[in-house]
C-alpha cells in the first residue's frame, strides 16, 4: 500500500518544511517514506511542490505523476496539478487564496482558508501549519498526536513560536473536523 | 542508532564525518551545495577543516595536497565541477594516493541542466581525465546506499590507496529519506607511513616520501602504469557489487539500470508482474569494476530473450552491458536526458514493445 | 678550525639538471640554508612546480609532492589546512604562478594560508624552451614572442610582488635578487624571514627571486646578469612590499 501526496504553493509558503513534517511522523510510525522536492533557480516566490511518498515496503520510484492527494496553497498550483490527483484523492485547497475550486466530481475537495485562519490565531506564517493538520485530520494518513508532537519538534529552537504553532496546528483540525 | 529523515546530500556530509573523514573542501555548485553547507556548520563542532576553494581546478589539488599529506579527505560536486577536478583527479590516480569524490549528476553537457541526470558514466568508469586511470565508482540508488557507500568509499580509496567516486544524482541528493548510520569505521589508514608526506619527524624516520605523478624514465612510467593495472584487476576480482531484483523468475526480459532509474525500474517491474509479465533487473552498484559476469548470466539465462540498458543518459552504460552480454543478446537501450526521469508507465511501455 | 662551508643537511647530495649559469641553484641552498638554520627539515613539505624545478624534488631532502602546473598554492593549502603543524612552501616559476596558476596564488594569498611560496622571476619559459612568460620584458624576444614582446597585444609584464601587496589581507611580500653576492645574501635573509613567519604561524610569506636563464635568453652566464640588472631591476624593484603587523 503507498500514499502519495503533493504540496504545491508559492516559494516561501513552507510548502517544503510541511512536506517534511508529514513525512517525518510517517517514518516514526514505521512507514518508509520519500520526500521529493522539486529544485529549481526559484529561491522566493515562484512555484515550490513537493511530493511525500508514504508506503509499507520500501519506496520504489520517487517520481509520481499521479499523487494520492494534493494541497494546494495557491490558484497555480491548484490548476497545475487537480488533474493528476487519482480518483478518490483528498484536495486541499486553501481558500484564502484560491477562489476557484478543482471542478472535479471523483475526489473529496477540503477547503481551509489558511492564511485567514493563522491571522486569526497569530500569523500568516502558520498557514502551512494549519493546512498541514486539516489535511491530515481528513485523511487520517497519521496519527494526529504524533504528527503534533514532530511540529513541536521542529520548532524546538524557536521555543517563542510553538504556541502559535500549536494553536494553528489544532485550528486545522477543528476546520478538517467541521467540513 | 534511531532512523532520522535526512537529505541525501545532508547524509553524505554526516556520513564522512562518521568514517573518520574530518577534512572537506568544495566549491559550490547546483545541486549539491547543500553538502557543503552541512559540513560548514558540522565539521567545526568536530574539530575538522571546512574549506570552499576558489574553484573546482583548486579544489582538486587540495583534496591532492591533503590526501598526499594522509589525511582521510571528500570532496563532492556535480558534472561540471567534475570536469574542472578531472585533472586532479588524474594526478591523484597516478600519484596514488586515497580521496573521495562525490558527483550528484546534473544535465549535460555544458551547463546542462540542475535537474537529475546520469550523463557523466563515460566520464567516471572510462577516465575523464588523462592518461591510463580508473576510478572505482560506486553508484547507490537512495540516502541510505549513499551513507553506506559514503562510508565505504574511505576504505576502499585507502585499500586501492587511488580516488573512488560516489555517482548520485540530483534526485538523490535532493530527496530526504530516512536513514540509519552504520557504526563509526576505524579512523586511521594503516600504511600511511610508507607513503605519505606527513613530515619525517612525525613518523619517525629519516627517510622522506615523495608524491608525484611525474616518471621520465619510461621503464618507471610503466611500472607505475603496471602498478595501477593491478589494482584494476584485483577491483575486478574483489569489489563488484550489483542486486538482481525478480531475477528468480522466469524473466523474458531483462533491465540493466542503476542509480535512480533502478528504482523506477522496479515499481514497473512489480507493476508488470501484476500483469503477468515476468521481468528482471540487474542493478551494478559498482560501475567500475562492471558486474560483467552477472550481467552475462543473468543475460543468458534461458527464458531471457531480451536485454535492455535504461539510463537518464542518451546510452553510456549499455556499452558496457553489450560488452558484458558478448553478443549472445541483442541488447536494447532507452534512456531519457532532460531532467524529467522516465516514469513507471513509459518503462512499462518500452518494454511492451519489445515483446 | 672548524668547517667554514659544507652542504646542507636539506639538500641532497644530487647533480642537478639545470643549465650552466642558472641560478636555481642558488636560490635551492638558500632554502635549504633556512629549513636548517631553523630546525625544520623533519617536518617541511615542498611543492614542486611543473617548469625547471618539476624535479626541485630530487634535490631537497624533505617531504615533497609535485603539483600540476600552476596549482601548487591550492595543494600547499590542502596540505596545510589539514596538518598545520607542517612547514609547507612551494617552488614555482613565472609561467606556473604567473600564468596558469595566476588563480591559485591570488586566492591563497588572500586567505592568508599560512604557507611560504618562493617565486622564481626569470622574465621567459625555461623547460619548455624559452616561450613567452606574463613577466617577459616589452621586446624581450622569445620563442613566441620572435620579434620581442608587442605590449600593444600582449599587455605589459606582470609585477607579482606589486599585485599581492595590493590585497588587504596581512602577509609578507618581497623582492629579491640573485645577480650579485650582496643580493644573494639580501634573499638569504628574506628566505629565512618568510620561513620565521610561518613556523610563528603568522601570515602567508611570499618571496619574489629575479633570477636569470643564460640559455633561454641566449646570453653568456655572465652577460646575463648584467641584463638582468640593467633590464629587469628597474622594472622589477628590489625591497619589501608587505610586512605583517
Amino acid at each position: 500500500m503507498q500514499t502519495e501526496i503533493k504540496f504545491a504553493g508559492f516559494g516561501g509558503q513552507g510548502i517544503l518544511l510541511s512536506a517534511k513534517l508529514l513525512a517525518y511522523a510517517a517514518m516514526k510510525q514505521g512507514f518508509f517514506v520519500a520526500w521529493v522536492p522539486s529544485y529549481g533557480p526559484e529561491m522566493r516566490g515562484g512555484t515550490a511542490y513537493c511530493t511525500v511518498v508514504i508506503g509499507d515496503k520500501r519506496i520504489g520510484s520517487p517520481i509520481i505523476k499521479n499523487p494520492s492527494h494534493l494541497v494546494a496553497m495557491n490558484r497555480p498550483s491548484l490548476e497545475k496539478f487537480a488533474n493528476d490527483v487519482k480518483p478518490g484523492g483528498v484536495i486541499l485547497i486553501n481558500s484564502s487564496l484560491i477562489p476557484t475550486r478543482s471542478g472535479r466530481e471523483d475526489i473529496i475537495e477540503l477547503i481551509v482558508p489558511a492564511n485567514d485562519s493563522a491571522i486569526a490565531v497569530g500569523s500568516v506564517k502558520a498557514a502551512n501549519i494549519i493546512a498541514l493538520s486539516a489535511f491530515a485530520a481528513k485523511t487520517k494518513i497519521v496519527d494526529l498526536e504524533l504528527l503534533k508532537d514532530c511540529v513541536k519538534a521542529e520548532f524546538a529552537a524557536k521555543a517563542k513560536i510553538i504556541p502559535l504553532n500549536m494553536k494553528a496546528f489544532d485550528e486545522g483540525v477543528n476546520i478538517a473536523n467541521k467540513s | 542508532m534511531a532512523k532520522v529523515l535526512m537529505k541525501g546530500n545532508e547524509a553524505i556530509g554526516e556520513a564522512a564525518i562518521r568514517a573518520g573523514c574530518k577534512n572537506y573542501f568544495a566549491y559550490p555548485i547546483t545541486p549539491q551545495s547543500e553538502v557543503a553547507e552541512y559540513l560548514a556548520k558540522r565539521l567545526p563542532e568536530v574539530g575538522g577543516v571546512f574549506l570552499q576553494g576558489e574553484s573546482e581546478v583548486a579544489v582538486g589539488y587540495m583534496i591532492f595536497g591533503a590526501a598526499g599529506a594522509g589525511e582521510r579527505v571528500m570532496t563532492t560536486s556535480s558534472s561540471p565541477g567534475i570536469s574542472l577536478m578531472s585533472e586532479a583527479i588524474s594526478y591523484i590516480a597516478g600519484a596514488q594516493v586515497p580521496a573521495v569524490f562525490v558527483n550528484i549528476m546534473r544535465g549535460g553537457p555544458g551547463l546542462g541542466g540542475i535537474l537529475p541526470s546520469q550523463g557523466d558514466y563515460f566520464q567516471a568508469t572510462k577516465g575523464g581525465g588523462h592518461g591510463d586511470y580508473h576510478l572505482l565508482v560506486l553508484a547507490p540508488d537512495g540516502v541510505q546506499e549513499a551513507v553506506e557507500m559514503t562510508m565505504n568509499a574511505f576504505t576502499l580509496a585507502e585499500k586501492y590507496r587511488g580516488p573512488v567516486m560516489i555517482m548520485g544524482d540530483g534526485l538523490i541528493g535532493q530527496m530526504m529519506e530516512p536513514v540509519e548510520f552504520p557504526d563509526t569505521l576505524k579512523t586511521e589508514p594503516s600504511n600511511k607511513d610508507d607513503w605519505a608526506t606527513s613530515g619525517m619527524d612525525h613518523r619517525k624516520s629519516d627517510k622522506r616520501n615523495l608524491v608525484k605523478s611525474l616518471f621520465l624514465d619510461p621503464t618507471e612510467l610503466n611500472n607505475n602504469n603496471l602498478a595501477l593495472k593491478a589494482k584494476y584487476d584485483q577491483m575486478k576480482r574483489e569489489e563488484v557489487l550489483y542486486e538482481g531484483y525478480n531475477t528468480d523468475t522466469d524473466y523474458t526480459v531483462l533491465i540493466v539500470s542503476y542509480g535512480t532509474m533502478s528504482r523506477v525500474c522496479k515499481t514497473a517491474i512489480d507493476m508488470m508482474k501484476e500483469q503477468g509479465i515476468e521481468v528482471g533487473l540487474l542493478r551494478p552498484k559498482t560501475l567500475f569494476p562492471f558486474p560483467e559476469k552477472p550481467v552475462f548470466d543473468a543475460a543468458t539465462k534461458e527464458s531471457c530473450k531480451h536485454v535492455i540498458s535504461i539510463e537518464m543518459s542518451m546510452g553510456q552504460m549499455v556499452e558496457d552491458v553489450e560488452r558484458s552480454v558478448k553478443g549472445r543478446r541483442e541488447v536494447d537501450f532507452y534512456g531519457e536526458c532532460g531532467g524529467d526521469i522516465p516514469t513507471p508507465e513509459k518503462i512499462i511501455q518500452v518494454i511492451k514493445a519489445l515483446l | 678550525m672548524g668547517k667554514a662551508f659544507s652542504k646542507p643537511v636539506s639538500l641532497s647530495d644530487t647533480m642537478t639538471h639545470y643549465c650552466p649559469g642558472c641560478t636555481h641553484g642558488i636560490v635551492h641552498r638558500l632554502v635549504a640554508e633556512a629549513i636548517d638554520d631553523l630546525g625544520i627539515q623533519g617536518k617541511t613539505v615542498g611543492i614542486a612546480p611543473v617548469g625547471c624545478a618539476v624535479l626541485a624534488y630530487n634535490y631537497f631532502n624533505c617531504d615533497f609532492q609535485e603539483a600540476a602546473h600552476g596549482r601548487a598554492p591550492a595543494m600547499a593549502t590542502g596540505i596545510k589546512r589539514v596538518r598545520p603543524d607542517l612547514i609547507v612552501f612551494t617552488y614555482q616559476g613565472d609561467g606556473d604562478l604567473a600564468s596558469i596558476g595566476m588563480g591559485e596564488i591570488i586566492h591563497a594569498a588572500n586567505r592568508g594560508e599560512k604557507f611560504t611560496t618562493i617565486f622564481i622571476n626569470n622574465a621567459i619559459y625555461g623547460m619548455t624552451g624559452g616561450q613567452m612568460a606574463p613577466t617577459t620584458m616589452p621586446g624581450q624576444r622569445a620563442t613566441t614572442a620572435p620579434t620581442g614582446r608587442d605590449t600593444e597585444l600582449t599587455g605589459m609584464p606582470i609585477r607579482m610582488a606589486n599585485l599581492l601587496k595590493e590585497l588587504v589581507t596581512p602577509g609578507y611580500v618581497t623582492r629579491q635578487a640573485v645577480l650579485n653576492p650582496k643580493q644573494i645574501n639580501r634573499t638569504k635573509k628574506a628566505i629565512k624571514k618568510a620561513f620565521e613567519y610561518q613556523v610563528e604561524g603568522k601570515c602567508f610569506s611570499f618571496v619574489e627571486v629575479i633570477s636569470t636563464c643564460p640559455t633561454n635568453w641566449g646570453l653568456t652566464p655572465l652577460d646575463a646578469l648584467t641584463w638582468a640588472q640593467d633590464t629587469l631591476l628597474p622594472y622589477y624593484e628590489l625591497g619589501d612590499y608587505k610586512i605583517p603587523e
